[in-house]
Formats: structure tokens, sequence, C-alpha cells
């Protein structure tokens, strides 16, 4: 029941994910940060399975900031993207996979493009313009179906944001304690105030 | 002689009222349909059904139920819309997309089928019989809520033998005004504002519980239930076709067309730039 969003528009790249760290029947944390700055222009958020998903990500981002590091240039959303599928795709053949599903979101700091990469843990990679992983495919795609445009402003995505959640808030059966919320832009990686305390109701 | 004289000796107009088995009949609270049909000799016959129809634990079952719709009906302003798709699936086959999802059971009451197409059909069927029986014996029109309390109690008397059925009864009624039930095979019956059903069900509410308030336009209300549908068949495989719209209205139910998604789909991605991930590019 974990919940991750992305959306892409005119010059940024929303990423959501919810804040409950959940493990069978309990909440452990209802401030969970379920996402990883690889570099400057680009963010991972992931869900899965509990101790693969930090792991991978974490083995990501340290290889990512490594290369920035050795070449003193950033990797571009599409070429971490790519990486990443590698090291899925030859996990996925290994003895004990990462169980790990993946939104990766960025703007590419030379043409100034956003973008967002759908990867689940068959190492499945779709660049789209707009993706969620888990039940809020079924309630959210729908509505992005009907209400995004490539060519969307700030406002109007987190407008859209807004219905996605508020939907799951009114639809899902577990409560996953709101939403942290990250936008990707051209000055980088930035957390969004997201109010999330108010209650939706059922019509 | 001893029966011409009993052939001559009975009251008159007998004939014409009941007979004795009739009045059992209808004083019988419990459909007399029930329990007439051939079960399995076993303590759990649904266990039999199961073992007979379960496709996902084995694929080589001798029999495949026809499941995976969308449908949904909602109350607003105007009275109820009532919208379906037309697909009906086999497993993977399917095997209909001109499926009338929508049962016209008076003019004032419609039902909808998700669910098993059979066991929608028939005791959908059953149920308008049912209803026109109520119309005659009383002389008035069935309320909505009697109707979906009938098909409740039917299904409900079935319980644990494998019926497979989620409908919703819509209809407007002088006594109650437009009313809305959902009733599926579990037993459960609730009234309410607005249901989706159906494998495509969360798609359909995605767009339904975005846009919907009590205060909608007829105009407006139609086509939210028509995009809905419209949603559900892009995303759900197991729904597609037709889209079949209804409005309930005050004096009887409106049919606002049987029209095939593929051009409409096409019309709303070019004319409104929706669906905005599906391109011709290749990646």
């Amino acid at each position: 029941m974990e919940v991750l969003l992305g959306i892409t528009g005119k010059d940024f790249t929303l990423i959501a994910a919810s804040k409950a760290a959940m493990r069978g029947a309990t909440v452990l944390k209802a401030s969970d940060d379920k996402t990883r700055a690889l570099n400057k222009h680009t963010l991972m958020a992931f869900s899965g399975e509990a101790g693969d998903t930090i792991q991978f990500a974490e083995f990501i981002q340290a290889n990512a900031q490594l290369y920035s590091m050795r070449n003193n240039i950033d990797l571009s959303p599409s070429a971490v993207a790519n990486f990443v599928r590698g090291e899925l795709a030859s996990s996925l053949r290994s003895r004990k996979p990462y169980n790990v599903n993946l939104l990766l979101g960025g703007v590419d700091p030379i043409t100034d493009k956003p973008s967002l990469y759908w990867l689940d843990y068959l190492a499945s990679l779709a660049p789209l313009p707009y993706a969620a992983h888990g039940y809020a495919q079924y309630y959210c795609l729908s509505i992005l179906d009907k209400h995004h445009h490539p060519d969307i402003t700030y406002e109007q995505g987190i407008k859209i944001l807004r219905m996605c959640t508020d939907e799951l808030k009114r639809r899902l059966p577990i409560d996953f304690k709101g939403m942290l919320v990250k936008v990707i832009t051209k000055d980088g990686i930035r957390e969004v105030e997201y109010e999330d305390d108010k209650s939706v109701a059922c019509p | 002689m001893d029966t011409l004289v009993a052939q001559y000796s009975k009251p008159m107009f007998e004939k014409e009222n009941y007979n004795q088995d009739d009045q059992v009949d209808l004083y019988n609270p419990h459909p007399t349909l029930s329990l007439r049909f051939a079960m399995p000799p076993i303590a759990q016959p649904s266990a039999w059904l199961r073992a007979a129809t379960d496709d996902h634990a084995n694929p080589n079952c001798p029999i495949k139920i026809a499941h995976g719709t969308t449908t949904l009906a909602f109350r607003f302003q105007g009275g109820i819309i009532v919208a379906t798709d037309s697909r009906a699936t086999a497993g993977n086959w399917i095997a209909s997309q001109t499926v009338k999802k929508v049962i016209e059971i008076n003019n004032c009451l419609l039902g909808t089928m998700a669910g098993g197409a059979a066991d929608c059909q028939y005791w959908l069927a059953y149920l308008g019989m049912q209803c026109r029986l109520h119309e005659l014996r009383t002389g008035r029109r069935i309320s909505v809520a009697a109707a979906s309390k009938i098909l409740a109690n039917l299904v409900y008397s079935y319980k644990g033998m494998g019926l497979s059925m989620g409908t919703m009864c819509a209809g407007v009624t002088p006594s109650e005004g437009p009313a809305l039930y959902y009733i599926d095979s579990d037993g459960t019956r609730l009234s309410g504002n607005l249901f989706c059903v159906g494998s495509g069900q969360t798609f359909a509410y995605g767009v339904l519980d975005a846009e919907y308030h009590y205060d909608l336009s007829v105009e407006e209300a139609l086509a939210l239930g028509s995009r809905s549908i419209l949603a559900a068949t892009h995303r759900d495989a197991y729904s597609g076709g037709f889209i079949n719209l209804y409005h309930v209205k005050e004096d009887g139910w409106v049919k606002h067309g049987f029209s095939d998604t593929n051009p409409i789909f096409w019309k709303t991605k070019l004319e409104s730039g929706e669906f905005s991930n599906v391109t011709s590019e290749l990646v």
C-alpha cells in the first residue's frame, strides 16, 4: 500500500511518496522519506520489499555520486535511468534479486528538459509524462490521463497532484499518512510544503 | 352420478380465484425458483464450482466464467446517470464487445450487470418479473428500495453457492425520489450517491470522484459518466467496446446512446489533448 506518484510539466518534475513506513499491520513511522537524491538534478523514489529498497537506493546514490566526483559532471537523468535499469536487470538474474520499484524524476542540466522514468523490479524502463506505482496506479492514472498536459505549469501540476492524493485518501482502505512531495527544476531539488491533514469525504 | 354431482356442486366462481397452491406461492416470502436448481451433492457446492472454474489456479479449468466490466451510476441534481462498457471476457478471451449491461427492469427502473454474465442476466430478468408481479398485485409500481431488497434477499439465499454478481439498481419513484442501490453476491445492499462496480471500477472512480458534485448539470453529468467509462476502457483490459449511457429522470429513463469507444477516445485525445501518454513515438 505504498504510494509513489510522478508528474512532469513544462519545466519541472514532481515526485510524491507516501509517508507511512509499514510492516505487516503496523505503521512504524509516519514521516518516512522514500526518496534519495542521486545528484543535483535527479531524484529517485522507491517502494518494494523492506530492506531491499533502501539498500538498493543508497547503492545507486553512491554510484551516481562517485561518477559525479570522478568526472566533475553529473550523469543526465536518462543516463542514470539506464544505469539503474542495468543494475536491476543483473540483480534480477542473481541468486537474490532486489525487489524494488522506482520512479526517477529529473531535469536535464544541459537542455533543461524535465523527464520521468518508471522502473519496476523486473527491470522494465519506461519514460513517461506521468507515472505511479502500486495501488495508486489504479486510482490516479485515469485522473492523470484526463487532466495532464505536457506543458502544465508548476501550480497546475500541484493541483493535479492534489486531485490524485485526495482520491487516494478517499478510496484507499489504509491510511498512508500523507505524501512527501519534492520538485525537481533546473535549479535543483526542493521539498514542497504539502498540506495533508485535511480529511476528504467519500461521496 | 357422484362425479356429476361433484362437478356441479362446486362454488360457481371458484376458478376465478387463486387456488390453494397459488395462494401458498403468493404468500411465501421465499422465491419459488429458489433451490430448484440441481446442486452438486456435496457439502459446499461453491468449492466444487471453484475447482471447476478458477482460472487463476487452474488455467485448464473446464468452465470459464464471463467476468470483467466497468459499470457506474451516480445520483445528482437532475436524476441518476447510469453508464457501462460493453465487453464480456472469459479469461483472456474477449467473448463479446456488444453486451447490454444495463437491464431495463421497467420504464422507471434500471439494473446494471457486473460479474458473472449468466448470473446477472438470469437474476435481473427474474427481478424484472418479480417487479411486474408486485405491480399487478398491488396496483402500484415497486419502490427501488423494495426491488433492490428482493434481489439482495435472493442472492443472500444463495450465499456460498458461487453466485458472482455486482449490480446497481437505479430508479425514480414518487415515494422515494431518485434512488440508487448497490447489491452484490455477498448479500451486501447499500444505498448511496455514487458507485462504480467491476474490474475497471478504480479507474472510473478516479475520474468521477475528481469532478463529481451533486449540482452537476445534465450535460455535465452525462459527459462525466461517459468520460469515466472511457477512462476505464482505456486502462482496464477487461473493459471496452461501447459506452452505454442512460439518464433516469422523474418520468422514467432516457437512453443516451450505445457509442463505440474508439472514435470517442481519439476525439477526446485530439480535441482536448488528454491521454498525453499515448504517442506515436517509439522509445
